[in-house]
């Protein structure tokens, strides 16, 4: 019955056309990446999708997304799984309305609330109190729906003492807070969310989980993206994962989640080459390379990171989280305090060496942050590398590790002695 | 292309209707949709509220800016083209005459300026959310209608020194505001689409202001070109506003109201024209900015 369904899609396709190498900001550099390996990749992809007879692309076109169908009932909670560059994010544009399809339709039923960024126009320079306002209306709140929300806002947020001050004197968490806030009192029939969950403490984003799950059981509908998979697995009921801009799995969020976890140990992910579709802030990360070296318990972790100066910027710095398969984040490394990496060349190699804890053998995925003074992001690459650890680092151990028991094990010795 | 079709609507049993929304790739034909804006207004409002609020933050001498702007212009042309240049000034004093015209054109410049550069500077809202992307440059040349009042109340005071009271005429000045926004803004959406592809509408539109200073009779007086060639001058919308102002306050003895009309006429065309272009070249901005 129609009359039960939010979103039904039927065919979407993006299409982007790559009016040149994003990255070339000179003559050499431009020559250079002509004979790129990148390059050469999207001319041979180019070359295979005319073969098999699809839509006659030039070299300077991408699909971002490419024949999604799918139906969304009223009410549902459905995650959007899928890598860095899948088109999750493009097809949550679409479905806002930030950008048009290239091919399809989609039928919305119900009014649509958007959560792509926390905090979106949110103007540094002004109040708690007037960015509630401002947010709210840009968000599509009418003045009269914020005032009578405001106190559950600022309650929500925790910022009631700080409601006059300049949102710039903000902590990063309370900017967090106060900006979530704004967007989970938004009263949407279809609420579409990216990956706002990847930010803030723990507390905060349990927080967070339990106003999604509320929204959800108020007979809402939710899509909901995230690398997170065990916050889409608690509050997802279906699910569809992504893959280069195409369907390839669509069912029960377990399925699903069992697919995309099984799909990501296949490939080679020890490097990652930013897909060119992708925005370009003013700097970002264009390629990692790992590898792992030592012998258990004393591994070491290399990254070797290319990032783009795209537009002058404050010195950035880099750190990285190490998740589960799972996504649960287990450990960080900040080899860098403050801001290390100037703009005074278009490209910088930052090399990391993380010496790794005893780690379980298992498979373990980075997260790589690009930020300047820990509280801007600028760019961050999820769940794109992946490493795995083959040996138990307690020496001559052979029985298998459980999760259950944690991922380290902690360098212990034991006596024993008789009590007389 | 999406449409929201509250006609077409679902029942909802929680009382009221579900709007439908349709996306579709984009059509050739792109309607203006203003309904869509007018339901929006409190977001034009609220984002005309920030503009004025941050506009003169960490500035020493604040919103007397609006006012040093166009006083500055008026000393200069006073200095230059009254004392030096000796242009006659329909009979007024050359300073408070000048000054007449600066106050309209520093509003229809800022307005152009601001506009014009309003949509690369929320390059991070056109990627983030959606909204009727007219709300931008409209909230923004309203945002200056702070800047023209104020600027307003000194040419007043300005006008009671020289002892010039202001005649029933002076309501005039009114309509000729809308006429001044409605050339700004009709030009500001020109430049304000251009400027989401081509990033060089930063550096051509201080020139071209600069240009059309010169091309608006503000430093000299419409009557010193011939006759027949001052209505085809009125192409420029500007020189209607600027007349006008002239002609209602000072009591200047000219009769622009052939002017006014032809610039009503331009500025409206080229209102409607950017409104259109701005509409079709809309939905592409959130994957050029």
């Amino acid at each position: 019955m129609t009359g039960d369904i939010a979103i039904a899609a039927v065919g979407l396709g993006k299409r982007y056309e790559l009016a040149g190498t994003p990255g070339a900001d000179s003559l050499r550099d431009a020559l250079a990446a002509t004979f790129s390996r990148a390059t050469v990749k999207r001319a041979a992809s180019a070359v295979a999708s005319f073969a098999r007879g699809d839509y006659p692309d030039g070299v300077n076109t991408l699909w971002s997304l490419r024949d999604v169908t799918f139906d969304v009932a009223r009410g549902e909670t459905f995650g959007i799984i899928g890598r860095n560059g899948a088109g999750k994010s493009t097809l949550l544009k679409i479905l806002s309305r930030i950008t048009q399809p290239t091919t399809g339709r989609v039928r919305i039923v119900g009014r649509v609330g958007s959560l792509l960024e926390v905090g979106t126009g949110f103007h540094p320079d002004l109040t708690g109190r007037e960015n509630i306002f401002l947010n709210g209306a840009i968000l599509g709140m009418r003045r009269t729906e914020i005032a009578r929300k405001f106190d559950e806002i600022v309650a929500f947020a925790e910022v009631d003492r700080f409601l006059d001050t300049q949102v710039k004197h903000y902590s990063s968490g309370m900017y967090l807070r106060l900006a979530f806030a704004v967007a989970a009192h938004l009263e949407p029939d279809i609420l579409l969310v990216d990956e706002v969950l990847a930010v803030g403490d723990l507390e905060f984003q349990r927080k967070c989980l339990g106003k999604m799950s509320s929204v959800a059981g108020e007979g809402r509908t939710v899509l909901f993206v995230s690398h997170n998979l065990a916050a889409v697995r608690a509050i997802c009921r279906s699910a569809m994962v992504l893959d280069a801009g195409r369907i390839v799995r669509q069912g029960a969020v377990d399925d699903c989640l069992a697919y995309y976890v099984a799909q990501a140990f296949e490939e080679d992910a020890s490097r990652w080459v930013r897909p060119v579709a992708a925005e370009r802030p003013a700097i970002c990360i264009e390629r990692i390379e790992s590898r792992l070296t030592g012998r258990q318990p004393a591994m070491t972790l290399h990254l070797d990171v290319v990032l783009a100066t795209n537009a002058p910027h404050r010195p950035a710095l880099v750190t990285v989280d190490i998740h589960d398969a799972a996504g649960v984040p287990l450990f960080e490394a900040m080899p860098h305090l403050d801001g290390f990496i100037p703009d005074d060349a278009s490209r910088h190699l930052v090399r990391l060496t993380i010496s790794l804890p005893p780690l379980v053998p298992g498979h373990y995925f980075i997260k790589m942050w690009l930020g300047i003074q820990h509280t801007e992001t600028i760019d961050v690459v999820d769940r794109a590398i992946r490493f795995e650890i083959h040996d138990s680092p307690r020496p001559g151990r052979t029985h298998a590790h459980r999760p259950d028991h944690g991922f380290l094990v902690a360098p212990s010795v034991a006596t024993c002695e008789a009590i007389p | 292309m999406a449409v929201s079709t509250p006609g077409d609507s679902a029942d909802n049993p929680l009382g009221g209707s579900r709007p439908v929304t349709l996306i579709e790739p984009p059509r050739r034909w792109v309607p203006l949709d203003l309904r869509e804006l007018w339901d929006q207004r409190e977001l034009v409002f609220f984002l005309a509220w920030r503009d004025i609020k941050v506009r003169y933050k960490q500035t020493a001498l604040g919103a007397s800016w609006a006012i040093l702007q166009p006083v500055f212009g008026a000393v200069i042309f006073t200095v230059f083209f009254g004392r030096l240049g000796g242009i006659p000034s329909d009979g007024v004093p050359y300073g408070l005459w000048s000054f007449t015209g600066l106050v309209p054109w520093t509003f229809f410049a800022q307005g152009l300026t601001q506009s014009a550069n309003s949509l690369v500077q929320s390059q991070n809202l056109l990627r983030k959310v959606y909204f009727p992307r007219l709300a931008i440059p409209v909230g923004t040349v309203l945002s200056t209608v702070l800047d023209l009042v104020l600027s307003f109340v000194v040419l007043l005071a300005f006008m009671l020194y020289h002892g010039v009271v202001p005649t029933a005429r002076a309501i005039w000045v009114l309509p000729l505001a809308v006429l001044a926004f409605t050339s700004a803004l009709g030009v500001g959406l020109w430049f304000a689409a251009l400027s989401v592809r081509y990033r060089d509408v930063r550096y051509v539109v201080p020139f071209l202001v600069q240009f059309w200073l010169f091309a608006t009779p503000i430093a000299y007086p419409s009557s010193l070109l011939a006759p027949r060639w001052q209505t085809l001058y009125a192409i420029n919308p500007m020189t209607g506003v600027v007349e006008g102002f002239r002609w209602a306050l000072l009591g200047a003895n000219t009769s622009p109201a052939a002017m006014i009309a032809v610039s009503t006429l331009t500025a409206l065309l080229v209102l409607i024209g950017g409104a259109f272009y701005f509409r079709s070249a809309e939905r592409t901005f959130a994957d050029l900015v």
